[in-house]
C-alpha cells in the first residue's frame, strides 16, 4: 500500500523562492532583450542622419581621448558590479556594499563627463535643434546616460537597504538584477564608442 | 542537476576587466595609426564585438546560466540586425 506523505511547507516555500527567482530572471532578460532592439534603433538613427549637420558641427566636435577615459571608467564599474555580486552570495555585505558604492561611484563619474561633453557641444553649437546630426546624437547618448542614471538610482537604493540590513538573502536577487542592468548598459556603450565615436573620426 | 553552472572567482574578474581595458586601449590607437586605415572599419567592429561578448558572457553570467536567458537576450541582439537594415535601407542609407 502506498504511504501518503504530507509536503513540506518548508521544501514548498524554497521552490516557490525559487520559481519567483527564475521568473524575475527571465522578466529581466526579456526586457535587456527588448531594450537591444531600442538602442539598435537608435544607433539606425544616428547612421541614418549622421552627415546631416545642416551646416552646423558634426563628428569633428567629439574629444575621443576624453570619451575613451569616460568609456574607460564605465568599463571597470562593470568589474566593480560583477564584484559587489559575487561578495553579496558570498554573504560579505560589507564587501558588497564598498564595491556598489564603488560602481555607483564610477557611474557618476561617467555622467558628469557626459554632461561637460554635453555643455562642450552646446558652446560649440550643436545643440538638439541643430541638426539632424545633433537630434539623433543627442537623443541616443541622452537616453544611454538616462539609463546610467537610472542604474545609479538604483544601486544606491541597494546600498541603503544592505546598510539598513534589509538587503538580506531573499532580497539577494535584486543585487544580480541589478548588476544584469548595470552591465547592459556598459555593453550600449561598447556599441556607443565604437559606432558612434571610434568610426566617425 | 544544476541548471547553472559555477560562477568565476573575483581574480578571473580581474584577468578579464584587464583584457577589456588593453582591448579599448587597442581600439582607441587603431584610428590614430594611418597604417590601419584600410582595416579600421573591420578592426573597429570586430574588437567591440569581443568585449560585448565578453561582458555577456563573463560579468552578465550568460555563459553560465540557462538557454533560456541566452535565448532571450539573443534574439533581442540579432532582432536589432534586422531592424538595423530595415530602418537604413528605407530611407536608401545603405
Amino acid at each position: 500500500m502506498a504511504t501518503h506523505t504530507a509536503p513540506d511547507p518548508a521544501l514548498d516555500a524554497h521552490a516557490g523562492g525559487h520559481d519567483v527567482h527564475k521568473t524575475r530572471k527571465t522578466a529581466m532578460w526579456v526586457f535587456l532583450g527588448s531594450e537591444c532592439l531600442f538602442f539598435g534603433s537608435m544607433i539606425a538613427t544616428f547612421l541614418l542622419y549622421r552627415n546631416t549637420t545642416e551646416g552646423g558641427p558634426g563628428a569633428e566636435l567629439f574629444n575621443v581621448p576624453f570619451t575613451s577615459a569616460s568609456s574607460f571608467v564605465l568599463l571597470m564599474s562593470s568589474l566593480t558590479m560583477v564584484l559587489a555580486h559575487n561578495a553579496f552570495e558570498r554573504k560579505d555585505s560589507r564587501q558588497g556594499r564598498v564595491w556598489l558604492a564603488g560602481t555607483a561611484l564610477l557611474g557618476s563619474i561617467f555622467l558628469a563627463g557626459q554632461i561637460f561633453e554635453f555643455t562642450e557641444f552646446v558652446h560649440e553649437g550643436l545643440t538638439l535643434s541643430t541638426s539632424p546630426f545633433g537630434s539623433s546624437f543627442y537623443m541616443l547618448t541622452g537616453f544611454h546616460g538616462a539609463h546610467v542614471a537610472i542604474g545609479v538610482m538604483m544601486l544606491a537604493a541597494m546600498f541603503i537597504l544592505s546598510l539598513t540590513g534589509r538587503l538580506n538573502d531573499e532580497h539577494g536577487l535584486n543585487v544580480e538584477l541589478v548588476g544584469l542592468y548595470w552591465h547592459f548598459v556598459d555593453i550600449v556603450w561598447i556599441v556607443i564608442f565604437t559606432v558612434i565615436y571610434l568610426l566617425q573620426v | 542537476m544544476s541548471e547553472t553552472a559555477a560562477h568565476p572567482t573575483p581574480k578571473l574578474y580581474w584577468i578579464i576587466a584587464l583584457i577589456l581595458a588593453v582591448v579599448t586601449a587597442i581600439e582607441v590607437a587603431i584610428p590614430s595609426i594611418p597604417a590601419l586605415d584600410p582595416i579600421k572599419v573591420p578592426a573597429l567592429l570586430i574588437l567591440g564585438a569581443v568585449k560585448f561578448a565578453i561582458v555577456v558572457a563573463f560579468f552578465m553570467h550568460l555563459k553560465y546560466d540557462t538557454a533560456l536567458f541566452r535565448s532571450l537576450f539573443l534574439i533581442g541582439v540579432f532582432g536589432s540586425i534586422p531592424l538595423f537594415v530595415v530602418v537604413l535601407l528605407t530611407f536608401n542609407s545603405l
